[in-house]
């Protein structure tokens, strides 16, 4: 297996299989961890940096944690291979960006992605479709297990595992879902669900993570402490107070929408998003993902019938910058992609 | 250190330094609630790891932790505030008290780990403190060219990595 083969497949978060799918895509959660007796990456020197690519490259790949999978050396990788496994979800713009050795261990399903020399010197991931926290979380607990019979991770009695930045530190877990709220969106409720997170210490962000917007109605809901809870706590708290709570509140929006009084307005809108996806000739990013969000949720709403939830899915990330200069085989300047896309668009939906 | 909140007894989550009227400097500490009624207003949608930042950088010069340096890696604790991001694991012990407010700021006031412990934990703590003091010589006996020096602590290196 290796990195060329990627291109070909739809990423397991995408399957749109999983409990919840209809408004969790997926579950991720990683740790963070650091080897003990090393500086955190901005303190190590270039050899060190080197050292610690290395032997973090040698262990991972021996230990097997990412059974039948591959390593890519970062560092070596193209750009537009970079930009392909952050559109992925593999690997952080962080790391496809940093300018020092680094690479990402992965599993040939793409559900384990290991980043060695992160911010931290080791970042694992479980990524699942669906809401599976539970399912992850035990996972990235085996692999963990699996890396310390060969390493030691630098280890505090009172503070946990020791992270570079304190908002990690303790058992250095964040689990994040991936969340489709077009309903809430539509009715002007999104507001609300910022400060619910806020409440409950939790952090909603955009679909790429810190600091992006959020592309189509897509968030990611992620816990902020790490320090102080169990692990099983973590992830308690997350599943079963915080979590049900945004399901909930967007399938009865989508309800109060598609059965109320918005009914015609909110189908308009469904309609008029396939038959231009269907007759478009140029297609930016932006105006794809608000249109595919609507498709979604008309999918979801059994309003579209011809099309299947995991086509929709497949072509948000098909139709990303990289993989679409990747899936044809040649760089393209934003008006040669947006006509690419439109065209992609058009194929993926007729074949059904 | 936990503080408890200036105006009742809960604990504090919000920590600031206030200029007051004749230029002085007063330290405040107060809970969420007693916060609000003072007017001061955290921005919802903003991630905590954000407002950690900004809280980071907030804390000025006037600030004597400032100068505290990792007695391991020479970080000190004003380069952390700039940089977010600490510089070795011995950090933790060098900075253990301006921490403090940092950590509970972040995690819902918890300043102690309760979760995992690897199983290969317990005496390493001394063991990888003088490994990493070794790699810290060794980066200034390097940029000094005292290459045999360099050669005796590499070897101490692996020995007690080797343990």
């Amino acid at each position: 297996m290796k990195l060329a083969d990627l291109t070909q497949q739809a990423s397991e978060w995408l399957r749109a299989s999983g409990p919840s799918h209809e408004v969790v895509i997926s579950s991720r959660v990683r740790l963070a961890r650091n080897l003990a007796g090393m500086p955190f990456l901005s303190k190590c020197t270039p050899s060190q940096q080197t050292e610690l690519e290395q032997r973090l490259r040698q262990h991972v790949v021996a230990s097997d944690v990412m059974g039948n999978g591959f390593y890519v050396d970062l560092t070596a990788a193209k750009p537009l291979d970079r930009q392909m496994l952050v559109e992925r979800h593999l690997i952080s713009r962080h790391l496809a960006n940093a300018k020092y050795p680094r690479g990402v261990a992965i599993s040939a399903d793409e559900t384990v992605a290991i980043m060695v020399n992160e911010e931290d010197h080791l970042r694992m991931q479980v990524l699942r479709s669906g809401l599976q926290l539970d399912q992850a979380i035990e996972q990235i607990n085996r692999i963990d297990d699996a890396l310390e019979q060969r390493l030691d991770w630098a280890f505090h009695g009172r503070f946990g595992y020791l992270t570079a930045c304190p908002t990690n530190v303790g058992t250095g877990l964040r689990i994040s879902v991936m969340l489709h709220l077009p309903a809430l969106k539509l009715t002007g409720e999104l507001d609300k669900v910022f400060h619910a997170a806020r409440d409950m210490h939790l952090a909603l962000r955009g679909l790429y993570g810190e600091g992006t917007k959020a592309a189509g109605d897509f968030f990611q809901l992620s816990n902020q402490t790490t320090l102080g809870k169990t692990e099983q706590q973590i992830v308690e708290e997350f599943t079963q107070q915080a979590l049900p709570g945004y399901i909930q509140y967007e399938m009865q929006a989508r309800d109060a929408l598609a059965n109320g009084p918005e009914r015609t307005g909110l189908d308009d809108k469904i309609y008029r998003a396939i038959a231009l996806l269907r007759s478009a000739r140029m297609m930016n990013s932006d105006e794809m993902m608000y249109l595919l969000s609507l498709v979604r949720l008309g999918v979801n709403l059994g309003r579209i019938t011809d099309i299947p939830l995991q086509t929709v899915n497949e072509l948000f990330l098909l139709t990303q910058p990289a993989h679409l200069q990747r899936f044809l085989q040649r760089e393209m300047n934003a008006r040669q992609r947006a006509e690419a896309r439109a065209e992609l668009i058009q194929k993926r939906l007729s074949d059904h | 250190m936990k503080f408890k909140c200036d105006r009742c007894d809960n604990p504090a989550t919000f920590h600031l330094t206030d200029i007051s009227d004749d230029g002085e400097a007063v330290v405040k500490h107060l809970c969420a609630d007693c916060a609000a009624d003072e007017g001061i207003h955290v921005k919802a949608d903003v991630p905590i790891s954000q407002l950690l930042e900004e809280f980071i950088l907030s804390t000025t010069s006037a600030d004597p932790s400032k100068t505290v340096a990792c007695d391991v890696c020479g970080t000190t604790f004003g380069e952390f505030q700039e940089e977010g991001r600490l510089g070795c694991p011995h950090d933790y012990d060098a900075f253990a008290e301006p921490l403090t407010p940092l950590l509970q700021d972040a995690h819902e006031g918890a300043t102690e780990h309760v979760g995992k412990v690897p199983h290969r934990a317990g005496g390493d703590q001394q063991k990888a403190t003088s490994i990493l003091r070794l790699r810290a010589e060794l980066k200034r006996v390097i940029a000094s060219e005292d290459y045999e020096r360099a050669a005796v602590l590499r070897d101490q290196i692996h020995e007690l990595e080797e343990l």
